[in-house]
């Protein structure tokens, strides 16, 4: 087993970083998740594993730091919340025509503009539904917990290299901050130039004598070849659909009700479904873990056999949409969410349930 | 004819006195006839070349007219955002440390849109090569006012000419850089004459070779003609550009060995 620590998220995160063998962090300070490069910079991981961390000018600098990093096959990475996510759109489009693997992790705060410094999941159709411009998607993971903060690195940059897609960690202020037990996974060696090379054959890292030159860019000017771009990101979408789909399910084999929550609402909806059942109302939960790819055949399967479904989050109803367009109309399928900041209370909950699907 | 003029024999390599660098692909550039951007593209190859650090060569192109220098230059490119350019180029260089990383970037690139990345990757003294094309205005979106106008220059969005109490003064961004001192080498040069083509494939050579050092940022302005968005014709551009241009943005070395140079007066 690995080592097992007492961390916050942000610095499960940071840690996950060094140990899953990053090239490259580049970020810009932000609350509620400056932790990772605080933790960062504490560790001179470019003493421990040869990992670079710089402090960029700007959000919009540090999104470019990715693309040119990526863009030479190196294992890069950044965090950031809402608003610096925000300024970032450009760029991960840029990297998703691209086709480049990178790691961003959003510690969503509550909107709109500045906001608020405190937890939300206001940022779920920004995340989930391209963001920036163009038809992309990007692989999208909830934590719900420290640990999985630390092993959605690990994950997180496998999946971006297999499908060469920036892939998002969309938390919140609530997990980053909070501290709980993890147990560290044991350190990967970071790639040496040669197998960076031999491992990204697409990459521009200088060319040899023996290869024509390579080229990173999302621009084709030609209709038909952007087109074909298209087509190809969108097969790639697709095989993410068949292959990736992540999701948890919990008290859910004698459920009558439903509640549906990713990340930090799934864990309040945890607790809803004690004290629901000690009061005998038969209550599961299924937890979307990718958010895309959205589990949409599995959450139909467990929808579908209930009397109704509660969809809480920390926001006013966004990924209720992905649930509705899964189940269909045949459920009654109702949204609780607080926002701006607010989390919700295992018993207001419980209260939404009672009120919205069981009595309504 | 005498035999010896024969095409085949002035092929023979000792009967060649100049050629076209290996390292441009052999295809027709996207640049108007007699735009500057091709011979700086070609001068910059002609140095890679000569230095044979082809191999070890990372460039990022911006967004403007050389969008597509990535497809003419037979190096690893990477296509940057409209101003990112420095940005990608840190990382570049950070994660290849040993390799050399330049970009190439126009006026609205660098020095409107780009600012941030510019200033604060020159602040940093990333040792990379900037290579800076000035031609006072957006060649690409079809001949805008660019911060490097110049006062009274009639661009599409300056129709009567920049008007500089309402549209700000041209931007000298490359004087503004040789005073950080995370910048070691300035120049500002032009390629209209095989005499300015001289000086600037020089200054080019400094540059990589300084960059070998890890000196810092090597900074080299072209002041350049945008025949097609001053609408005019190429000789008439490179005649307007030493009446107009060179006054405002003169031509020589800014800043060498880390240290500015000590210049006369420039005309406003
Ligand atoms: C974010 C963004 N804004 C605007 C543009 C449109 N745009 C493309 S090139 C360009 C100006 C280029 O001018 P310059 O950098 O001077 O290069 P030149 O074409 O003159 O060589 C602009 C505004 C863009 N591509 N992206
Ligand atoms: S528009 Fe201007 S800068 Fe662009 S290729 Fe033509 S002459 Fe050159
Ligand atoms: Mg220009």
């Amino acid at each position: 087993m690995g080592e097992l620590r007492l961390m916050k998220g942000n610095e499960a995160v940071a840690e996950a970083a060094i140990r899953a063998g990053c090239d490259g962090y580049f970020g810009y300070p932000i609350t509620p998740q400056s932790e990772v490069m605080e933790y960062l910079m504490a560790e001179k991981p470019f003493e421990r594993t040869g990992m670079v961390v710089l402090q960029a000018e700007s959000e919009v600098a540090a999104i470019n730091m990715l693309y040119g990093g990526a863009g030479t096959g190196k294992m890069v990475m950044t965090s950031s919340s809402s608003p610096g996510i925000s300024l970032m759109q450009e760029g991960i489009s840029y990297m998703a025509g691209a086709e480049l693997p990178a790691l961003i992790v959003n510690i969503v705060r509550g909107g709109p503009g500045l906001g608020t410094i405190q937890p939300s999941q206001a940022d779920y159709f920004q995340a989930v539904k391209g963001g920036g411009h163009g038809d992309y998607k990007m692989l999208v993971l909830a934590p719900a917990s420290v640990q999985e903060m630390c092993d959605h690195v690990k994950l997180g940059f496998d999946k971006a290299y297999q499908y060469r897609t920036p892939v998002m960690i969309l938390s919140d202020g609530a997990i980053g901050q909070m501290m709980e037990k993890v147990v560290l996974f044991d350190q990967i060696p970071r790639r040496t130039d040669a197998e960076v090379i031999e491992q990204c054959p697409w990459a521009s890292n200088g060319r040899p004598a023996t290869r024509d030159h390579n080229i990173i860019t999302s621009l084709d000017l030609d209709p038909a070849g952007q087109e074909r771009v298209n087509l190809k990101l969108q097969a790639k979408y697709k095989l993410m659909e068949q292959n990736e789909v992540l999701y948890e399910e919990i008290q859910c084999e004698d459920a009558e009700y439903l509640f549906v929550a990713f990340g930090l609402s799934a864990r309040i909806c945890q607790k809803a479904i004690d004290l629901a059942r000690a009061k005998g109302i038969k209550v599961g939960l299924f937890r979307p873990i990718t958010l895309f790819p959205f589990p949409v055949i599995e959450v139909s399967n467990v929808g579908n056999h209930v009397k109704g479904i509660l969809v809480v989050e920390m926001n006013a109803g966004q990924m209720i949409e992905d649930v509705k367009l899964s189940v269909g109309c045949k459920v009654k399928i109702e949204h609780f969410g607080r926002f701006g900041g607010i989390i919700p209370s295992p018993d207001e909950v419980v209260r939404a349930l009672e009120q919205q699907i069981i009595g309504g | 004819m005498e035999d010896k003029f024969a095409k085949t024999e002035i092929h023979k390599p000792e009967n060649i006195v100049y050629k076209k660098s290996d390292l441009m692909v052999d295809r027709p550039l996207s640049y108007c006839p007699g735009c500057g951007h091709g011979t700086a593209h070609r001068m910059l190859m002609e140095v890679l070349e000569e230095m044979n650090i082809q191999d070890k060569t990372i460039g990022v192109s911006p967004v403007g007219c050389s969008v597509l220098a990535y497809d003419f230059l037979n190096i690893d490119m990477l296509g940057a955002a409209h101003g990112r350019a420095p940005a990608l180029a840190t990382a570049i260089k950070r994660l290849w440390p040993d390799h050399f990383v330049f970009t190439y970037q126009g006026d609205g690139d660098l020095a409107a849109i780009g600012t941030a990345e510019t200033i604060h990757a020159c602040n940093r003294g990333e040792n990379i090569t900037i290579i800076f094309i000035n031609n006072g205005i957006y060649g690409m979106t079809g001949g805008q006012m660019a911060p490097t106008t110049l006062p009274g220059m009639r661009s599409s969005t300056s129709p009567y000419g920049r008007d500089v109490p309402t549209m700000g003064h041209p931007l000298k961004i490359t004087e503004l850089v040789a005073q950080l001192p995370g910048v070691y080498y300035v120049t500002r040069q032009s390629v209209h004459t095989p005499n300015n083509v001289r000086k600037t494939k020089k200054a080019m050579r400094k540059a990589f070779e300084l960059q070998k050092e890890n000196r810092g940022v090597c900074f080299i302005e072209i002041v350049s003609n945008c025949n097609s968005g001053w609408k005019m014709t190429p000789v008439q551009s490179n005649k307007w550009m030493e009446e107009n241009m060179f006054p405002f943005y003169q031509l020589g070395d800014i800043k060498v060995d880390g240290k500015l140079i000590e210049k006369k007066e420039t005309v406003e």
